[in-house]
C-alpha cells in the first residue's frame, strides 16, 4: 500500500480520537448556542460543518487507518458529523421561531385605536318601521302597495262614504290644493289617510284583495311634540268571500305580537269611521309605559262599509273585507321611547343614526 | 262631554260599590272614547270639613279689607283664621280646610301666621277646591244642607263625585246627553236604566202658542216648541245642586233660565232656547236667511248670513241663528220676568253647514249637526217651565206651542244571519232582535227578515251595516274571536318597491343618513336657487290652506327640503354630514287647471272615462331620491387628514344609486341651477335625463347659508326602467393581456368620451378599461391633458399574442381620435 499521494499528515491524526471528535461536536455546539440570530448561524456553519471543520477532516483521516480501525471510526466520525448537523438544525429552528416572533412583535398595533374612517350612514326609523310591516304583511301572503299623496276628493273622501258636509273635509283638517283660478276648487287633497289607497286596490283589482300600504299622510295639525302635519300609516285592505271581524281581529293581534312583542294584549274598541261599519280603534296595553301601564290607541279598523265596496264596483252580498290604518311614527315612537316627534322629521342625523339599524 | 258619575246614577242603577275602573272599562265598551278620569276626591286631601263662622273682625289696617274670623269645626274650641272674602256672614257654613290638607296644586295647609295674627286653617272657595271658576268669594253652604261643623266637607261640596270626559264619536249622537250614556252604560252593567225624557208628561199642543210661531221651512225646522213662564225672579239663581252638575259638566252658571236651558241640554241631549218675552217685536218666524241680511250673535260678532242659513226672526229681522247661537238683542237677562222656552229639531246638514261657513261652533250646533232626538223638544221645554218656576218663582203659560213636521223614522230590512256573516260568531235570531231591541230599534220579525225601525235618538241607523254594528257593540267586542284569513299565496315585494328598498340601502351603506322631509317650500328657494324664469320646478302646486304663508308650495324637487336639514345638522355642529331623501315630488299635469271637477258617483263603480277625468286632474307624483352633503367624505384621524367631499362625491352617490338600480348612466357636463355651472353632472340614461350631480353654486351657499362645495344630487328613479333578466358574462380563463395608454386631449375634451371612444374602439376584446392618471404639464403644451388608461384585453377561446393586444389598443387610439382628437402620448 503505498500513501506517498496521500495527504495524510500524522500530526492531524488526532481528528480522529474519539476525545478529538467529542470535543469538536462539543466545540460546534457551543459556538451554535452562542450564534444570536440565523445570520451568525449562517456564518459558522462552515466553521463545523464545512471542508475544514474537523469532523470533516477526520473523516478524511479514515482512509489512512489500517483496514480493521477503518470500520470502527468511521461509525465514530459519522455519529460525530451527525451530532454536529442535528445540534445546528436545532439552533437554526430555535432562532427561526424566536425570527419569526420578532416580526410579530414588531407588527404588534394598538387595535383600540379608532379605526372609522369611512361616514356612518342610516335608513330612517320611519322607513324600516315601514318595511318592517311591509314584511310581515308579505309573509301572510299580502301585496305591497304605494300610491299618490294628492288626490281628487273622491278617493279621500267620497268612494270612502266621507259624504260633502262631513266634518273631516272643512280646511281645519285638511290640506286642499288651490285652483290655479281665483273662486274655483281644485278638486284635489293631499291624502289624510291611507284609506284612499284601499279605493286605488278595489279598483284596480278584483277579489281577492290582500293589500298593505304604508304611506305618508297629511293633517292641518300644528307641529309639536305630538302632532305633525306629515304623519305616517299602513293600511291593511282585504276583501274576499267570508271576510268576518274575527278574521280582522286575528290579523290585527299578529300585527300587533310582531310590532311589540308576542305577549302583547290588545282589545278593539267601538268606535266610528265612515268607512267601516262596524268600526272599532285597536289598543295595545303597554304594561311598561313610561306613564304606567296603559292602553295605547294605535290604530283604527273596521269591516269595509258596503257602500264603499259598491263604489268600487264590488257586490256586498258576495264579499265582505276588512280594513285598518296603523299609526307608523306612533309606533316607532312607543317601539324607542321618543318623546318628541319634532325629532324624526327636522333631519338631525343623530336620531338615524341611533335608531336607523336594520333589525 | 263631561259626565259627572252622580248624574249617571240618577239614571243608570249603578251599585254603590262599582269601582269606577269598572265603569270606565264599560264606557270603554260601549264606544265611548274616555279621554280623561277625573276623581274630585284626589283633589283634596287631608282634613276637609263643615265649619259654621262664630265671628267675624274686621281688620282694617292693611291695603285691603281683611276679616279674622273665628269658626267652629266641630271641636272644643273654635279655630282663628284668616279670610280675605267678605262673601259671608256669622252663622254661615262654609268648608274649612284644616292643616296638613292639601288642596290642588300641592299647595299644603299649615297654621301660620298672617296679617299680625296665626290663621289655623283656610276658609276655602270653589276655585281653591278645584271644582270651579268662581273665585268672587268663599263657598257659602246652603243652611237647608244640613251639615254639622266638623263633618267632612267633600259630599257637600261634591268632591265625592268622579268626572268622566268622553269623546263622542258621530254615530253615538245620542251620548251628547246623559240621557244616553247613561242608558248605554246601563245595558253593559246589566242595570236599570230610567229615561229622564219620561220624568214629565209631554204636554199637548194647544191651538194658540204662547208666543205667534210660523214655520216658513219646515225642511230646515221639522218641530218647534215653546212653553211660556211669565213673572219670574230676574235676578235668581239656578239652584246650588244643579250649578254643581253645570260646573262639574265645564259649564258656568249664569242665571235661572239659561241655566236651566244648558242643564237640560246636558241631561236630554236637546238644546233649548230662552228668549225674552218682551224683547220680542211681533211673532216668531222660522225661515232661511235673506240675501244681505245680518246678525251679531251672543259671541258679539255680527254675521253676514247666507241664503241656506236657517234663522228665527221677529218683525226686525233675525234674532236667531237656529241651532247654532243666539243673537243679542232677545237674549234673557237680568231684567228678564217673561221667559219663552223654545225647544226646536233643525235639519243636521243645514247645522252643519252654518256652524262651518260661519266658524262658529257650539254645544247646541255640536249636538244638531250629529243629529237631537226630536221627539225631546216638547218634553224638555216642559221640564225647563216646571224647574224655573221651582227656581225663580213665576207662573207658566198654558198655552203650549208645538208645530210638528216630523217625519217617521226610516224602515231597515236586515236578514239576521247577516251579524253573524260579518262579525264571524253566531247570533241566534233572538239575540239579534234582543240586542237591537236594547238599541231602541222596533223590530217586526218576518218570514225571513226582520224589518227594523230605529230609535228617534238614532239619526245615525240607516243601513244594515249599522244594524250589524249595532249586535255586534251590544254584544261585546271581547267577545269576538281572533283567526286569520285564508289569503292566498302572495308573490311578495313588487321590483319597484324592492328597487327603491335597495336605493336606500345602498346609500345608507355608502354613508348617508336618510332625512323624511316636509313637502312643503317657500317658491322664494327657487330664486335663491337661481333658476329660470321658465324653470318647470317653478310650476308648483299651492295649497289653499298652507300650514305656514311661507311654505304655500308643494315640492316638485326634493333639494329645499334636504339643504334645510342639512343646515339644521350644520347649525347644530355637525359639520360632516351627508343626507340622503326618498320622496315623490308634485309636478301639474298641463292643462289640469281648465279641466272639469270630476263628479264622480258613489253609489256605484264609476265609469273608465270617468275615472280618467280624475286622472287627469291629478298631478303627476314621480318618486325621486335626493343627497346632499358637506365637509368630510373620510374622516381625518391619527392616520392622517381627512378628505373633503367634493363633486366626485356626488357623482358616485348617482352611480351608487344607478348601481341598486342595476342600471348604467352615462354622465356628461351640464349647466344647471343650482349646482355649480362647472362642477355639475348631467345623469342620463338612454339619452334620457334622470337627473344631477355636483357641487352646489358657491353663491346657492351662500344665500342659504350653508358651506361653500356642499354636493348635492336629486334623480327621478321612477324614469329608471326595471331592469330584466341578464345572462351571465362569458367566464374565460384564459390570461389577461395588460396594456396602458395615455392620450393627449384638448383640455375641454370630456375623459368619459375618451373613455367610450376607446372602448368602442377596442372591440369585444376589451374586458375593462381603468382610468390611472391625468396629467397637464410643458411637455404636452398648454391647453392639453393627458389621460392614462390602463386596457385589460382577454379572450373567451386563446391567449392573445402581443400583436393582437397591440392591435385593439392602436385601434381603440384611433377611435378616440376619430371622436376627440386624441392622440397616442409617447412616452
Amino acid at each position: 500500500m503505498s500513501y506517498h499521494n496521500d495527504p495524510y499528515d500524522p500530526k492531524q491524526v488526532a481528528y480522529l480520537s474519539p476525545e478529538a471528535l467529542e470535543e469538536a461536536v462539543a466545540d460546534a455546539r457551543t459556538d451554535f448556542a452562542a450564534a444570536v440570530d440565523l445570520d451568525a448561524l449562517h456564518k459558522i456553519k462552515h466553521r463545523h460543518l464545512g471542508d475544514k471543520a474537523p469532523v470533516m477532516l477526520a473523516r478524511r483521516e479514515i482512509g489512512a487507518l489500517p483496514p480493521a480501525a477503518k470500520s470502527d471510526a468511521g461509525k465514530r466520525v459519522n455519529a460525530a458529523r451527525l451530532a454536529v448537523n442535528a445540534a445546528y438544525d436545532e439552533r437554526s429552528e430555535v432562532l427561526a421561531a424566536e425570527a419569526a416572533e420578532r416580526v410579530l412583535r414588531e407588527e404588534t398595533v394598538d387595535v383600540t385605536l379608532p379605526t372609522q374612517r369611512r361616514m356612518r350612514g342610516a335608513r330612517h326609523p320611519i322607513t324600516l318601521m315601514a318595511d318592517g310591516i311591509a314584511d310581515l304583511f308579505i309573509a301572510m301572503g299580502y301585496q305591497v302597495n304605494e300610491g299618490p299623496e294628492i288626490e281628487p276628493e273622491w278617493y279621500n273622501f267620497d268612494a270612502l262614504n266621507i259624504k260633502p258636509d262631513h266634518p273631516a273635509r272643512t280646511m281645519m283638517d285638511t290640506f286642499y290644493v288651490a285652483a290655479a283660478k281665483a273662486g274655483r276648487d281644485s278638486g284635489l287633497v293631499l291624502r289624510t289617510h291611507t284609506s284612499s289607497l284601499q279605493i286605488h286596490s278595489m279598483l284596480n283589482q278584483e277579489p281577492p284583495i290582500y293589500a298593505v300600504a304604508p304611506g305618508r299622510v297629511y293633517r292641518t295639525d300644528e307641529v309639536d311634540a305630538t302632532h305633525s302635519p306629515v304623519f305616517h300609516q299602513a293600511e291593511g285592505l282585504v276583501v274576499d268571500k267570508g271576510i268576518t271581524m274575527a278574521h280582522l281581529k286575528g290579523t290585527l293581534d299578529h300585527f300587533a305580537r310582531a310590532m311589540f312583542g308576542s305577549g302583547v294584549k290588545t282589545r278593539l274598541r267601538p268606535s266610528y269611521f265612515p268607512f267601516t261599519e262596524p268600526s272599532a280603534e285597536l289598543d295595545v296595553w303597554f304594561e311598561a309605559h313610561k306613564d304606567g301601564p296603559r292602553w295605547i290607541e294605535w290604530g283604527g279598523c273596521g269591516m269595509v262599509n258596503p257602500r264603499v265596496l259598491s263604489a268600487c264596483g264590488i257586490d256586498p252580498h258576495v264579499y265582505s273585507g276588512f280594513a285598518f290604518g296603523m299609526g307608523i311614527d306612533r309606533a316607532v315612537m312607543l317601539g324607542h321611547d321618543v318623546g318628541d316627534m319634532r325629532d324624526m322629521f327636522d333631519g338631525d342625523v343623530r336620531f338615524p343614526l341611533a335608531l336607523g339599524t336594520e333589525r | 262631554m263631561r259626565v259627572p258619575l252622580s248624574w249617571l246614577r240618577e239614571y243608570a242603577a249603578i251599585p254603590a260599590d262599582t269601582g269606577i275602573d269598572v265603569v270606565d272599562a264599560a264606557l270603554v265598551e260601549c264606544g265611548l272614547e274616555v279621554e280623561e278620569v277625573v276623581d274630585l276626591g284626589d283633589n283634596v286631601t287631608g282634613p276637609l270639613v263643615v265649619g259654621r263662622v262664630s265671628s267675624i273682625e274686621e281688620l282694617t289696617e292693611f291695603k285691603k279689607p281683611i276679616r279674622y274670623c273665628t269658626v267652629d269645626v266641630g271641636e272644643a274650641e273654635p279655630r282663628g283664621i284668616i279670610c280675605g272674602a267678605r262673601n259671608f256672614a256669622e252663622g254661615d257654613l262654609v268648608v274649612v280646610a284644616l292643616p296638613t290638607a292639601v288642596l290642588p296644586g300641592g299647595f299644603t295647609i299649615t297654621a301660620r301666621k298672617t296679617y299680625g295674627r296665626i290663621s289655623d286653617g283656610m276658609i276655602a272657595s270653589s276655585r281653591e277646591l278645584g271644582i270651579g271658576d268662581d273665585h268672587d268669594g268663599i263657598l257659602v253652604l246652603p243652611p237647608e244642607s244640613g251639615q254639622e261643623p266638623g263633618a267632612d266637607a267633600r259630599a257637600a261640596v261634591g268632591l265625592d263625585d268622579v268626572i268622566f270626559e268622553l269623546a263622542i264619536t258621530p254615530d253615538m249622537a245620542h251620548c251628547f246627553s246623559i240621557r244616553g250614556v247613561a242608558r248605554e252604560l246601563a245595558h253593559r252593567l246589566n242595570v236599570t236604566f230610567t229615561d229622564p225624557a219620561l220624568a214629565v208628561v209631554e204636554p199637548t199642543a194647544t191651538d194658540a202658542s204662547p208666543h205667534p210661531v210660523t214655520i216658513v221651512d219646515t225642511v230646515g225646522c221639522d218641530r218647534f216648541a215653546t212653553r211660556a213662564v211669565r213673572g219670574v225672579d230676574p235676578n235668581a239663581p239656578s239652584p246650588e245642586w244643579m250649578q254643581r252638575r253645570l260646573t262639574h259638566a265645564g259649564m258656568r252658571p249664569i242665571g235661572a233660565a239659561v241655566d236651566i236651558t244648558n242643564y237640560l241640554m246636558l241631561e236630554l241631549g236637546q238644546p233649548l232656547h230662552a228668549f225674552d218675552l218682551a224683547a220680542l217685536a211681533g211673532g216668531l218666524v222660522v225661515r232661511r236667511a235673506k240675501p244681505g241680511e245680518k246678525l251679531t250673535t251672543l259671541d258679539d260678532v255680527e254675521r253676514r248670513l247666507d241664503e241656506t242659513d236657517m234663522v228665527i226672526c221677529d218683525d226686525t229681522g233675525p234674532i236667531s241663528l237656529a241651532g247654532v247661537m243666539g243673537g243679542q238683542t232677545s237674549e234673557v237677562s237680568d231684567s228678564t220676568v217673561d221667559v219663552l222656552f223654545e225647544g226646536a229639531h233643525w235639519d243636521p246638514a243645514v247645522i252643519a253647514a252654518t256652524s262651518r261657513r260661519h266658524r262658529l261652533s257650539s254645544e247646541a250646533a255640536k249636538r244638531f249637526e250629529r243629529g237631537v232626538d226630536p221627539a225631546l223638544a216638547a218634553v224638555a221645554i216642559e221640564r225647563a217651565a216646571q224647574l224655573l218656576v221651582e227656581a225663580a218663582g213665576g207662573v207658566v203659560d198654558e198655552k203650549f206651542g208645538d208645530v210638528d213636521n216630523r217625519k217617521p223614522m226610516p224602515t231597515v230590512t236586515i236578514d239576521p244571519r247577516l251579524p253573524e256573516r260579518i262579525i264571524g260568531i253566531e247570533y241566534t235570531d233572538t239575540q239579534v232582535i234582543e240586542l237591537l231591541t236594547v238599541a231602541g230599534c222596533v223590530v217586526h220579525p218576518g218570514p225571513e227578515k226582520l224589518e227594523v225601525t230605529p230609535a228617534s235618538w238614532r239619526p245615525d241607523i240607516t243601513d244594515q251595516a249599522d244594524l250589524v254594528e249595532e249586535v255586534a257593540r251590544l254584544a261585546g267586542y271581547d267577545g269576538i274571536p281572533s283567526s286569520l284569513p285564508p289569503s292566498p299565496a302572495g308573490t311578495g315585494l313588487s321590483a319597484p318597491l324592492r328597487r327603491k328598498r335597495h336605493v336606500g340601502r345602498a346609500l345608507a351603506a355608502a354613508g348617508f343618513v336618510e332625512s323624511v322631509n316636509y313637502p312643503f317650500l317657500d317658491p322664494k328657494v327657487f330664486d335663491v336657487f337661481g333658476l329660470g324664469t321658465e324653470d318647470p320646478r317653478r310650476n308648483t302646486l299651492r295649497l289653499a290652506n298652507p300650514l305656514t304663508e311661507s311654505q304655500p308650495a308643494l315640492r316638485t324637487t326634493l333639494l329645499p327640503g334636504i339643504l334645510a336639514a342639512l343646515k339644521v345638522n350644520v347649525d347644530r355642529g355637525m359639520r360632516d354630514v351627508g343626507l340622503f331623501e326618498l320622496g315623490l315630488v308634485f309636478e301639474p299635469k298641463e292643462g289640469w287647471e281648465s279641466l272639469p271637477l270630476p263628479q264622480l258617483p258613489v253609489h256605484r263603480r264609476p265609469e273608465e272615462s270617468e275615472l280618467a277625468v280624475a286622472d287627469a286632474l291629478r298631478p303627476k307624483q314621480p318618486q325621486h331620491v335626493a343627497v346632499a352633503f358637506t365637509g368630510l367624505a373620510e374622516p381625518a384621524g391619527w392616520w392622517g387628514a381627512g378628505r373633503a367631499a367634493d363633486w366626485t362625491d356626488a357623482v358616485e352617490a348617482a352611480q351608487t344609486i344607478a348601481a341598486a338600480a342595476d342600471v348604467e348612466l352615462s354622465v356628461s357636463a351640464a349647466n344647471h341651477a343650482p349646482w355649480h355651472p362647472g362642477r355639475c353632472a348631467r345623469l342620463e340614461l338612454d339619452g334620457e335625463t334622470i337627473g344631477y350631480a355636483g357641487e352646489l353654486h358657491p353663491a346657492v351657499c351662500d344665500l342659504l347659508d350653508i358651506p361653500r362645495q356642499t354636493g348635492a344630487v336629486e334623480m327621478n328613479l321612477d324614469a329608471l326602467p326595471i331592469s330584466g333578466v341578464k345572462s351571465s358574462p362569458l367566464m374565460s380563463h384564459f390570461p389577461v393581456a395588460l396594456i396602458d395608454v395615455a392620450v393627449i386631449v384638448d383640455e375641454d375634451v370630456p375623459a368619459a368620451d375618451v373613455a367610450r371612444g376607446l372602448s368602442d374602439g377596442a372591440g369585444r376584446l376589451l374586458e375593462n378599461i381603468h382610468m390611472f392618471d391625468v396629467y397637464r404639464g410643458e411637455t404636452i403644451g398648454a391647453g392639453r391633458k393627458s389621460l392614462a388608461y390602463k386596457l385589460t384585453f382577454r379572450a373567451p377561446d386563446r391567449t392573445l399574442t402581443a400583436e393582437e393586444t397591440v392591435a385593439a389598443r392602436d385601434a381603440a387610439v384611433q377611435e378616440a381620435h376619430r371622436r376627440c382628437g386624441a392622440e397616442l402620448r409617447m412616452v
